[in-house]
């Protein structure tokens, strides 16, 4: 009996990930603001790694935003997400890589709801068999894509040309991460560390060189609560619980935040622009936001590519600062240019992330 | 006729949820809608489980139940495993079938809901969709996001997208076949009557207030369930 050894103690929170063959389910808000996050992700598993990852153009939605938003029913969902299951079998695939937290977690919870009530898993069949003619067998192993880039983060690391260290003090970055609510809040045990200790984004970041910051509101929630920003008289209780954190964090003085899912991401990003206009108030060391970053960008600039083909232009907190401590060069003429390099304008760029008031009368938060 | 609290019963939500609350208030503590609206889970749990139809019947056309942002932080936490997060969504469920959720200024949200991401999902079979993400409407994302939405099929270009054309890659055209499953499977599963009830609910309140109601976004209905907002939820007012 092994009872009282760490390696036993630690094994609840270990996390089977799939080594390859994968069926790629994209995520809807992932798509919207980081689209060059999954293009990456693609690029780097089947060109880096030389892994087979599939994608099937018949794919939609998981309806997890309407479902969460209350506006989709549980069994809608569960047969959308059955017919998923359905492309995957007919494709040959038993491994599902998942783009998106909220999909990743209603997966995790449609299999567990059918693990407990197959009964509900056969109603389920019926209503896909019904309405599409489908039938489907449940994956061997689901992964949010966060999970696979974390399996081989020392193969990264081993190829790293710039890891997150500060070039000019030769000191780690300080990194926040945020694993988002639905990565293992719900079911700790599909998620790498569970609730308790998650080690998804951790990991990345102690293997790539830099510090991870624990601060007290590190597992508070973004803010997105679905219908609490989908509609805008609601948006106070999102933005209160971003600012809630990065009051929390500020004084850490982190150089970026590192985000699992790709609504927290857009929201951490979003409403630091909105908090500044609203209150004048500017996080990060600089005074200029703090960078809100995707995992795949991370790896991305870890690796070499460049940040514009990652997509880091499509931010409203504006990341050079970030890229000049790791020493990126970058062409800063590229920047909104389209592929064929047509001028096609330019946002209105912050340099203190205020638009419309005077950027003198903005403070930097103490 | 069943009564609400069976009728509750028959959504695995609620099976799955309500497990014998102790009243520690776990739940409470660690729920940022409790800390923003006021809101306390352990008290909504308390009405579910003491069965009493009228404060159920109350509960369900109540602002309570649409204070939760389903973070699921509870699930984690509760020593027991309720989860009021569980709970708030069969909740929500029947407040909708039966038509309560007209009765309370959050709960007509739901029209907003439905005609947005609702909507989006059968028509081009995405949650969101960079078009309809318009900037007047969401003015909290941005300039950069004001940009991106004037040069969309450019900037998904440059991150090797595949907008609106076939085959796989970003926001790839939905085909006609594959909306056509998604239809199917609403109107097997009860998505579509449920869409139905939100609409025709929604039409004779807004008729009830007096509010010009109409097809899409723009209309006076969509306007106030999107906008409107009294004050009078949060914790400091």
């Amino acid at each position: 009996m092994e009872k009282n050894s760490k390696k036993f103690i630690w094994k609840d929170y270990q996390k089977e990930i799939a080594d390859d063959h994968f069926f790629y389910v994209r995520s809807c808000i992932r798509q919207t603001f980081f689209p060059g996050s999954e293009s990456f992700f693609l690029k780097f598993m089947r060109d880096e790694l030389g892994k087979d990852v599939f994608e099937d153009a018949r794919h939609t939605t998981c309806t997890g935003i309407g479902f969460h938003g209350d506006v989709v029913p549980h069994d809608t969902i569960m047969t959308v997400v059955a017919r998923h299951f359905a492309l995957m079998t007919e494709a040959g695939y038993k491994n599902v890589a998942i783009s998106c937290v909220t999909s990743f977690g209603i997966y995790s919870e449609i299999l567990e709801t059918w693990k407990h009530f197959p009964e509900i898993e056969n109603r389920i069949r019926e209503n896909l068999k019904k309405a599409t003619g489908r039938t489907f067998k449940l994956p061997e192993n689901i992964a949010h894509t966060s999970d696979i880039i974390y399996k081989f983060r020392d193969d990264i690391a081993s190829k790293a040309r710039f890891p997150l260290i500060n070039q000019n003090t030769g000191e780690p970055l300080q990194i926040v991460e945020h694993i988002g609510c639905h990565y293992s809040k719900m079911f700790p045990e599909y998620g790498v560390g569970g609730a308790e200790f998650p080690q998804v984004l951790a990991g990345m970041i102690k293997a790539w060189g830099g510090n991870v910051i624990d601060y007290p509101e590190r597992r508070h929630c973004c803010g997105f609560g679905f219908r609490q920003y989908l509609v805008q008289a609601n948006r106070g209780y999102s933005a209160s619980n971003s600012k809630k954190k990065f009051e929390s964090m500020n004084p850490y003085h982190p150089d970026m935040i590192i985000a699992n899912c790709p609504g927290c991401t857009m929201f951490m990003d979003k409403w630091q622009y909105t908090i500044a206009e609203m209150e004048g108030i500017t996080y990060g060391k600089e005074g200029k936001g703090i960078p809100v970053l995707t995992y795949e960008e991370v790896t991305g600039l870890v690796l070499g590519y460049d940040p514009w083909d990652l997509g880091l232009q499509m931010h409203q907190v504006q990341v050079e600062t970030l890229l000049d401590k790791m020493g990126i060069v970058y062409d800063h003429s590229k920047k909104y240019k389209t592929k064929d390099g047509k001028d096609v304008g330019k946002p209105l760029v912050p340099e203190l992330l205020m638009i419309e008031k005077n950027i003198h009368s903005s403070k930097r938060h103490p | 006729m069943q009564s609400l609290y069976d009728q509750l019963l028959k959504d695995v939500r609620i099976v799955e949820g309500l497990s014998s609350c102790m009243n520690c208030g776990v739940c409470t503590a660690i729920c940022p809608a409790a800390e923003f609206y006021q809101y306390d889970p352990r008290m909504l749990i308390n009405i579910v489980q003491s069965k009493d139809e009228e404060k159920l019947e109350a509960l369900l056309k109540s602002e309570t139940i649409w204070y939760c942002g389903q973070c699921m932080s509870c699930k984690t936490r509760c020593p027991r495993g309720n989860v009021p997060g569980l709970i708030i969504m069969g909740l929500r469920y029947l407040s909708q079938k039966l038509g309560f959720f007209v009765e309370s200024e959050k709960g007509r949200q739901q029209f907003a809901i439905k005609r947005t991401v609702g909507d989006n999902i059968l028509k081009y079979g995405y949650c969101i969709y960079p078009d309809s993400i318009l900037p007047e409407l969401h003015p909290e994302q941005g300039p950069v996001w004001e940009w991106i939405h004037q040069n969309l099929p450019e900037v998904y270009d440059r991150m090797d997208g595949n907008y609106k054309k076939e085959g796989p890659g970003v926001f790839r055209k939905i085909s006609a076949e594959t909306l056509d499953e998604l239809e199917k499977i609403f109107r097997v599963t009860g998505g579509e009557e449920l869409y139905r009830k939100i609409e025709e609910y929604s039409e004779i309140k807004a008729g009830e207030m007096g509010i010009i109601f109409g097809p899409g976004t723009d209309n006076d209905y969509f306007r106030h369930t999107y906008l409107t907002n009294s004050g009078n939820h949060t914790r400091e007012e």
